[in-house]
């Protein structure tokens, strides 16, 4: 069955579409992971433009993280207050993102920069989840006990605020870049951005893991939404009709992989992912570097 | 009696309209029509077939000529930096018909001389495409970016030429087949249709098509475009209540 995506402005089947927010929602369930960063390439792979499909992501990332955040949140495993500082500098970053996504868009260069970003992103970590896994797997056989994050001069920095719910005295700068960060890779990547900011609370601000993903998907909820109404106004390339059809695949999918994960062991897990983001991340750079079939490409101008 | 008169009146009219045509007698050498004149972009929409039917007085050789509503286009060149594909010249094109699409009954070149075609512009290498530079039209537009331009929308199904897609069904009754893509524009086509007799110009014949998005998917378009922050809110509260609704109806389940 075929449907006309209103904004995308191109005919898809509805079918194969719910299969990959199915799929990938699998993966998020049984990984314990956003999806954004594999849903955006393979929405690219489909033939939805590049811009059209960071702005939707986004759109549905708000309905994955709003979902995932209320088990968290009954539990308090929220911090607020540090989740309202990552917010603010989230709002900044993506707000710049949106405004940098629309300046490359004039220029042309907006495919380019979102492919690459990929590439270089998907790289670094799926190498840093492969290498990490396979050193699980190694320590769990020798009994290496795990090294409790230290002190350095991040902690020297000014306007020191206490988070309880963290039990953490810290600069608010922290978590406000790491906000700003994160929020412009939301904007031009459309992803939550939780595979940066989790391992960026644990390791730069030394957060308790228990309130570390609670806390990403309360500030993510936010920073995706800002994405997706800044993405409205300025570029028009929200398609409510695509996200739909991907967030009902990727509710089910998600929930269907939670329940598989709990039956494999985690490290053999993490490196299955890491397999599949590099396998994504070949994808895009081979697409890049392959002689195209047109060197010639076209774009409407004038809105 | 009186009853009679409207009907008096209505055979008047009726009568009149037939004899209407003589006052533009050329006109009347080609009659055409569409299966449909409006074409309803609607949510199971995968392109569509219309069928374009018409009679010539005399048998000649025909030319259908689609285009669609014009728009500014840019062409982008790809190079290589650093073993990268990038896009670095661009062009802007100026009022490109953003569907063209050519049909007759046998090759153009076997009936119509070069003058006409250009003059006509009719064959993707005689259609007046104009490149821009600040918003002045160059005399000449590159050749490898309007090739570019024209081999692009060709890819997209929106540019072609049928030599032998109008069919006669007899001396004078013909039909042609219009294919019009999933990513067609919204707008008003043209359609002109061209007899030529003994290579020369006879006559032509012009009608109107109209492309829009209907229903549903014109209501989101229209308000992604028109109220973009309602729109963009409105994308995030079904957002926020579907992210809710999945969890209830999981955490029960």
């Amino acid at each position: 069955m075929d449907i006309y995506l209103p904004i995308a402005e191109m005919s898809v089947n509805v079918f194969a579409i719910f299969g990959m927010g199915a799929g990938v929602g699998f993966l998020s369930g049984l990984f314990g992971v956003g999806g954004g960063f594999l849903m955006t390439p393979l929405l690219i792979f489909t033939g939805i433009p590049p811009a059209v499909a960071v702005a939707t992501e986004a759109n549905q990332i708000v309905a994955a993280s709003v979902s995932g955040v209320l088990a968290h949140w009954k539990r308090g495993n929220v911090d607020i207050k540090m989740g309202m500082v990552l917010l603010v500098g989230g709002v900044i970053g993506s707000s710049a993102g949106v405004w940098l996504f629309t300046l490359l868009r004039e220029l042309g260069q907006v495919d380019l920069v979102i492919k690459l970003s990929y590439v270089i992103f998907l790289s670094i970590i799926g190498f840093l989840m492969l290498i990490e896994s396979a050193r699980a797997i190694m320590a769990k056989k020798r009994d290496v006990p795990r090294r409790q994050h230290t002190h350095n001069w991040l902690h020297g920095l000014p306007f020191k605020m206490r988070f309880r719910r963290s039990r953490l005295y810290i600069s608010a700068l922290l978590p406000l870049g790491i906000g700003v960060f994160v929020g412009l890779l939301a904007a031009i990547m459309g992803v939550g951005g939780g595979f940066v900011m989790v391992p960026a609370m644990i390791y730069l601000l030394g957060m308790p893991t228990s309130v570390v993903v609670g806390t990403s998907l309360f500030q993510i909820i936010f920073v995706t939404a800002n994405v997706t109404v800044l993405q409205s106004v300025t570029n028009y390339t929200v398609d409510v009709v695509l996200a739909l059809i991907l967030l009902f695949g990727g509710v089910i999918g998600a929930q269907i992989g939670a329940r598989f994960g709990g039956r494999i062991q985690g490290e053999q897990l993490r490196g299955m992912l890491a397999l599949i983001v590099l396998a994504v991340c070949s994808k895009l750079t081979y697409d890049l570097v392959a002689t195209p079939i047109d060197l010639f490409s076209i774009g409407s101008g004038g809105h | 009696m009186p009853r009679l008169l409207p009907r008096f009146a209505a055979l008047c009219t009726f009568v009149l309209a037939l004899c209407a045509p003589d006052r533009d007698a050329q006109a009347r050498d080609i009659t055409i029509d569409l299966t449909d004149p409006i074409v309803s972009i609607t949510t199971g929409f995968t392109g569509t077939d219309l069928l374009l039917y018409g009679a010539v007085r005399e048998p000649g050789d025909l030319v259908v000529v689609v285009r669609g509503p014009a728009r500014d286009e840019i062409v982008r060149r790809k190079e290589k930096v650093f073993g990268v594909w990038v896009n670095r010249d661009e062009l802007t094109f100026d009022k490109v018909p953003s569907y063209y699409r050519i049909a007759s009954n046998r090759p153009l070149e076997e009936f119509m001389n070069s003058a006409d075609a250009d003059r006509l512009q009719i064959g993707l290498g005689n259609l007046d495409l104009r490149a821009k530079v600040s918003g002045k039209l160059l005399p000449e537009a590159p050749y490898e970016f309007r090739q570019g331009l024209v081999r692009n929308l060709q890819r997209l199904g929106l540019y072609m030429t049928q030599p032998d897609n109008v069919v006669f069904l007899s001396e004078q009754l013909f039909r042609t087949r219009l294919r019009f893509p999933a990513n067609v524009s919204v707008g008003t086509f043209t359609i002109e249709v061209y007899l030529f007799q003994r290579g020369a110009l006879k006559s032509t014949a012009t009608t109107l098509l109209t492309v829009r998005k209907f229903g549903i998917e014109a209501q989101v378009y229209d308000l992604a475009h028109r109220y973009s922050l309602a729109y963009g809110v409105l994308a995030v509260i079904i957002a926020v209540v579907a992210g809710w609704a999945a969890n209830a109806a999981f955490r029960k389940g």
